[in-house]
């Protein structure tokens, strides 16, 4: 049964905008969008390993700080050339102000 | 590394696997300490600069074509095919390079469009040459792993004045293209290139092949030579600018070093010059932060210059400066110019970088 772990306080993220959570050993990347939900993936790059806690949230997308490659990090598909590889993405919630998210 | 082991710039050769032993590849590089709020500001992007140059651009290549066809025949076509084959020969190049790493435009598909039209003024297949840039920003000038070095040590004078002329990037470019176009991939470009992706080499280089043929038919049938000064062409008269603000991005600097303040050059231009390059003359800025687009680029040069050697006044003083590098790394190919950084910077991390520095300039 994944367990779900607390990565950050709401406030911890501005609108349009991603943080870096490491926990047990690995990365990911929280994001709040535009319209301010919250999502979470893997923290690095599938292309090279840049975070994407560095890179540019613009609307659906998070651009790699590296290579500008691109994500959509509600689903995430890889946009196109140099990612060619999806990102993991995991389940978020939020609970009490805090952001939730269900790591397998 | 250096002096050592001498340099292999294949990029499957014995340079590549020390390169990789020793961490050089795909290592963590120094990036000057910006707050996250600032860095976000910069990286943000906008149609608008890039729509408005654009149509610029297009407008001036539209106007010296005309101006060219108008005179052909007379010396004062002279003059709109200088301005012609600059727009086409050597703005294309930051074209290329700003859209291809998606920075120039907010919208996508604007990059795209202007990365694909860029890429063939440029004889670059668009494919391979975006992956190459790719690992040109990981490895930047790291031997065995860039697939973009300039000028290889030791350094090749003939060669490299040659490049001015667009001669020798002609007569590479084009065989490479008609070599795509039938399937044929290099172990270099087999080595940055993902295997889902080179299908997509072929594809483009068949098009490009394609234009380039429907240009000599056209040629061939107006019986003149027109269509070819205006397409494909230019690749050779019109390059020069490209190589003098190109060449002086990494000349001379060390190589294998992973803090691009050692290995990359911002150099002061002229606005005319800085409009055909689109801000490409602040490099150093560009590939600590390549997500910063270029009209952003003279703000964050003023936020970070503190942290960095002191810009080269001028593309003559760059020149001057280096001229005697290459003189000199001739007789000893290790030798390479140590930029001083000044007393506000946070210090060189020698233990950082597998590099010789007592064979650097003093």
């Amino acid at each position: 049964m994944a367990d779900w772990v607390e990565a950050c306080a709401v406030d911890d993220v501005d609108e349009e905008d991603v943080i870096r959570f490491d926990h047990g050993g690995r990365s990911f990347a929280i994001y709040r969008s535009p319209d301010d939900e919250f999502f979470a993936t893997d923290g690095f790059c599938t292309h090279e390993k840049a975070h994407l806690a560095d890179g540019l949230v613009m609307d659906d997308i998070i651009e790699c700080p590296k290579h500008n490659g691109r994500f959509n990090y509600k689903t995430g598909q890889a946009k196109g050339a140099p990612v060619c590889v999806n990102l993991q993405t995991y389940p978020v919630k939020v609970e009490a102000g805090k952001v939730m998210i269900q790591i397998a | 590394m250096a002096g050592k082991v001498k340099r292999d710039y294949s990029l499957v050769g014995e340079s590549t696997r020390i390169a990789i032993e020793t961490g050089l590849a795909s290592a963590e590089w120094y990036h000057t300490d910006i707050p996250r709020k600032t860095i976000k500001e910069l990286m943000q992007r906008s149609d608008g600069p890039a729509i408005r140059d654009t149509a610029i651009w297009i407008a001036a290549i539209l106007a010296s074509a005309a101006g060219g066809i108008y005179f052909w025949g007379t010396w004062w076509c002279v003059p709109f095919f200088f301005v012609y084959g600059v727009l086409y020969g050597s703005s294309s190049d930051s074209r290329w390079h700003e859209c291809g790493h998606g920075t120039a435009f907010r919208t996508r598909w604007m990059n795209d469009v202007v990365y694909q039209i860029a890429s063939f003024m440029l004889m670059r297949n668009p494919v391979t040459w975006r992956w190459s840039h790719a690992r040109h920003h990981t490895d930047t000038i790291i031997v065995g792993r860039d697939a973009e070095i300039a000028v290889m040590r030791p350094p090749d004078l003939l060669r490299t004045a040659l490049a001015f002329t667009g001669i020798l990037d002609f007569r590479y470019s084009l065989p490479a293209l008609v070599r795509q176009a039938f399937g044929k991939l290099t172990p270099d470009e087999k080595s940055y290139v993902p295997e889902m992706e080179q299908h997509k080499a072929v594809i483009a280089a068949r098009w490009h092949i394609a234009i380039y043929i429907a240009t000599i038919v056209l040629a061939l049938t107006m019986r003149s030579w027109v269509p070819l000064v205006l397409v494909g062409l230019p690749r050779l008269y019109g390059t020069w600018h490209m190589v003098l603000t190109g060449l002086l991005q990494h000349i001379g600097l060390a190589d294998n070093v992973i803090d691009h303040r050692l290995n990359s050059r911002t150099v002061y231009m002229n606005p005319i010059s800085r409009f055909i390059y689109w801000n490409m003359n602040y490099h150093v800025e560009h590939h600590m932060f390549p997500m910063v687009p270029y009209h952003a680029l003279p703000r964050l040069h003023e936020l970070i210059k503190h942290d960095l050697p002191e810009p080269n006044p001028s593309m003559w003083q760059a020149y001057r400066e280096v001229w005697p590098v290459l003189l000199r790394q001739l007789k000893y190919e290790d030798y390479f110019l140590k930029r001083e950084l000044p007393p506000t910077a946070r210090p060189y991390r020698g233990e950082f970088h597998d590099v010789n520095m007592s064979a650097a300039a003093e």
